[in-house]
């Protein structure tokens, strides 16, 4: 007890002061950088925006249809329209919109910087062994602490959430890329080299396309994560579901919670049913060819 | 011809591990696998061999052997921790990373144990892979492509994917991408250890086929000491890291370089490996065929043989067999010409046993191993057939061959007898001096 007393008195590390001090040192110094950060993940961001949320909400509902279609089939269309229509009904529609834009525009982030990591840590044991620590580091802090300095660099808004997002979200990408790509056959990446292929051919060739299940599979848990920051992130000023969580977390209020909370689940149903649909077809589609290809086989042969 | 080699290898060393090159060091002065386990694993130890052009090179041994480590060292997959690696010319162990893809596209491609196909791609276009990393327009590549499916017998199945292929396909695709790549080297690593032995042997066939018909030059990395001695033109037998021997297969089976590699060829199915010409003994029972009727009836007795090759200059006419000798003998006939049998069974010295041994079992006379101007270089008697199959030492140099039934010889005795022993001394006054020709046939023969 006395030794936890002299540690807290005599020898208590300041690593909060620590890290405050370098925040400020980063905004004083690096503040440009994050400025122009924050100028270009808003500007996309109110792109995205301005995409679901100008045309009439039937045409959303139609695409989306589409799409779930496209990746999985017409029961996963079906379901679609009636969890869009209901979300219209709540009249939680433009916050809805608002979070899916959100999360598809940290979604693109992340997977943009989880992929190149994943595929560097797969081929540097040293980099793997530098980024491994972190990813625990950022997937394990609580997702609160980072809108603190969120906050203090790009300040309150839909800036801070992105970046928020990104953060929490990106692990599982470079994890499940680098996995993918360390699992690729050794021996088909040896035969690459025999060939003369260059390190970049080999990659784009052999290693990318037989790794894709597995990055899909962690661009699909980016995707869950994503969105559930995304609600998070409103207590930073993002827009969207979030706001009104939050607002009936504060008041209170049942009816309003239930509501919006209910929204993020079935977009978080539908994100999760087309990512991984898609992530499927690139598995089945080597099949399903293979299929083809045997059933016109007795007659070749 | 005899100008550069298509591989060489230089004191190879290879050592996985903490400290390699100490370790190098360390087995340089003297020190074994075992003393150097401390500073690391030695995969392969101060390894020397050549491979000459248009050969089928095997390098041999069981697994841990560090056979597959040699190999990769080869196209520099894998780089020794000592000595150097020439192709055909170019240093591959100095070679920057942009030279050794060059080498690797234009000299050595690479068939491999699991096949290593892109199972995301045809077989088409696995086959055209060598040609895609080259920069060789899409149908140019498909084309040629398709000309090598063709030749391995693949032809059908060109727009299948890998995985709906049989192992045996798999592999055919695997050595069509490698063929394909036009490189005059061909590292064939354990390319058909994954395959069930139906399908090898008839993978071994072919790719021998193939081989004569392109000439090109294949290392060829096994742990199955039938398919070194079938496939290898010559054999490298490794051990623990080590080439205990190098050699041609009848080398290494008649000759071998200690008891390890001894007691590795034990099992060897000698019939695929000895040729015609390793196992046949001198023909001592010939006659020349001018030493008419009376000489081949005293070669015959003399030798106490039922049949006798009959030999003009050194080239083999025909086998007179007893029963004609004595025939004409009762009939009164001299000219040996007029009853040798010229439909005699002959094979060529570089024959193998398993072609040789049907032949064998029909013939009644022991067969004569004959060079492309049918001149008798010597004869393989079953027995010495039997003998050598069953790795039996050949102590006996008679040819005792019982072609007739017992009683027919006996029935001929008595007037063989009275034959022989009135006519002799007439043979010699005649001055036709055929008997004494005959010795001295056999004697040049010698």
């Amino acid at each position: 007890m006395d030794l936890f007393q002299w540690l807290a008195d005599g020898a208590r590390i300041p690593l909060g002061s620590w890290v405050r001090a370098l925040i400020d040192w980063v905004i004083e110094y690096l503040g440009f950088i994050f400025d122009f950060i924050a100028t270009v993940f808003r500007g996309i961001y109110d792109g995205a925006e301005w995409l679901f949320l100008t045309p009439p909400f039937w045409v959303i509902v139609i695409i989306v249809a589409g799409i779930a279609w496209l990746a999985k089939g017409p029961r996963l269309a079906v379901g679609s329209v009636i969890g869009l229509l209901l979300i219209g009904s709540l009249d939680q529609w433009d916050n809805a919109m608002q979070t899916l834009a959100l999360t598809l525009v940290s979604v693109l982030i992340a997977t943009i910087i989880a992929i190149p990591i994943g595929i560097w840590a797969a081929r540097s044991q040293t980099v793997s062994n530098i980024v491994r620590p972190i990813l625990d580091f950022l997937q394990t802090m609580p997702a609160f602490v980072y809108l603190i300095p969120a906050i203090f660099l790009f300040s309150v808004g839909v800036v801070p959430g992105i970046v928020a997002t990104i953060l929490f979200a990106v692990a599982p990408g470079v994890r499940l890329t680098e996995l993918g790509i360390r699992g690729v056959d050794s021996e088909v990446v040896e035969a690459g080299n025999a060939f003369g292929a260059t390190p970049g051919r080999i990659l784009r060739q052999i290693q990318l396309p037989l790794a894709m299940p597995s990055i899909m599979a962690g661009i699909n848990q980016v995707i869950m994560l994503a969105l559930s920051m995304a609600v998070i992130a409103s207590m930073v000023g993002a827009p969207g579901l979030g706001k009104d969580i939050i607002q009936a977390l504060s008041r209170t209020n049942i009816s309003l919670g239930f509501e919006a909370g209910l929204a993020v689940v079935i977009i978080a149903m539908i994100l999760d049913r087309v990512t991984g649909g898609f992530g499927a077809r690139t598995r089945r589609r080597r099949i399903s060819t293979a299929g083809t290809a045997r059933a016109s086989a007795p007659a070749t042969a | 011809m005899t100008s550069v080699p298509a591989v060489e290898a230089r004191n190879l060393f290879k050592v996985f591990g903490r400290n390699p090159n100490q370790a190098v060091r360390r087995l340089r002065e003297g020190q074994t696998r075992t003393e150097v386990a401390d500073a690391g694993t030695a995969a392969v130890i101060d390894a020397s061999f050549t491979v000459n052009p248009g050969e089928i090179f095997v390098i041999m041994g069981l697994s841990g052997s560090g056979k597959s480590t040699i190999i990769r060292m080869l196209n520099g997959l894998l780089q020794p921790t000592a000595g150097e690696v020439l192709v055909q010319g170019r240093n591959v162990t100095t070679a920057s990373p942009a030279e050794l893809r060059d080498i690797r596209r234009t000299s050595v491609s690479m068939v491999f144990q699991h096949f290593a196909l892109l199972p995301h791609l045809t077989v088409l276009d696995n086959a055209a892979y060598a040609l895609e990393i080259q920069g060789i327009g899409k149908t140019e590549r498909r084309r040629r492509a398709m000309d090598i499916l063709e030749r391995v017998g693949l032809g059908d199945r060109a727009d299948a994917m890998p995985d709906e292929l049989s192992g045996g396909m798999r592999q055919r695709v695997g050595i069509a991408r490698a063929l394909t790549a036009g490189s005059d080297i061909l590292l064939m690593d354990e390319a058909f250890s994954a395959l069930d032995p139906l399908i090898r042997r008839e993978m071994q066939e072919q790719l021998v086929e193939l081989q004569a018909e392109l000439g090109r030059t294949i290392v060829f990395i096994t742990h199955d000491l039938n398919e070194a001695m079938f496939l290898g033109d010559r054999i490298a037998v490794m051990r623990d890291g080590r080439i205990v021997q190098n050699g041609t297969p009848e080398e290494i089976l008649t000759d071998p370089a200690n008891d390890y590699v001894a007691q590795f060829v034990q099992d060897v199915d000698r019939a695929r490996v000895l040729t015609a010409a390793g196992v046949m003994e001198p023909a001592h029972v010939t006659t020349p065929i001018s030493a008419g009727v009376r000489g081949a009836l005293r070669v015959l007795r003399e030798n106490q043989a039922g049949a006798v090759f009959a030999v003009e200059g050194r080239r083999l006419v025909g086998v007179v067999t007893d029963r004609a000798v004595i025939r004409a003998v009762k009939s009164g006939q001299t000219d040996l010409r007029q009853i040798v049998d010229t439909s005699v069974t002959t094979v060529g010295p570089d024959d193998l046993l398993t072609d040789i041994v049907e032949r064998a079992v029909e013939a009644t006379v022991p067969l004569a191993v004959v060079d492309e101007n049918r001149r008798l270089l010597g004869a393989i008697p079953r027995v010495t057939l039997l003998a050598a199959l069953g790795n039996v030492p050949a102590v006996t140099r008679e040819m005792p061959i019982i072609q007739t039934p017992i009683e027919m010889v006996a029935e001929f005795t008595p007037l063989v007898d009275a034959v022989a022993s009135a006519p002799a001394p007439n043979s010699d006054g005649t001055g036709d001096g055929a008997p004494p020709a005959a010795v001295a046939m056999g004697g040049g023969e010698r």
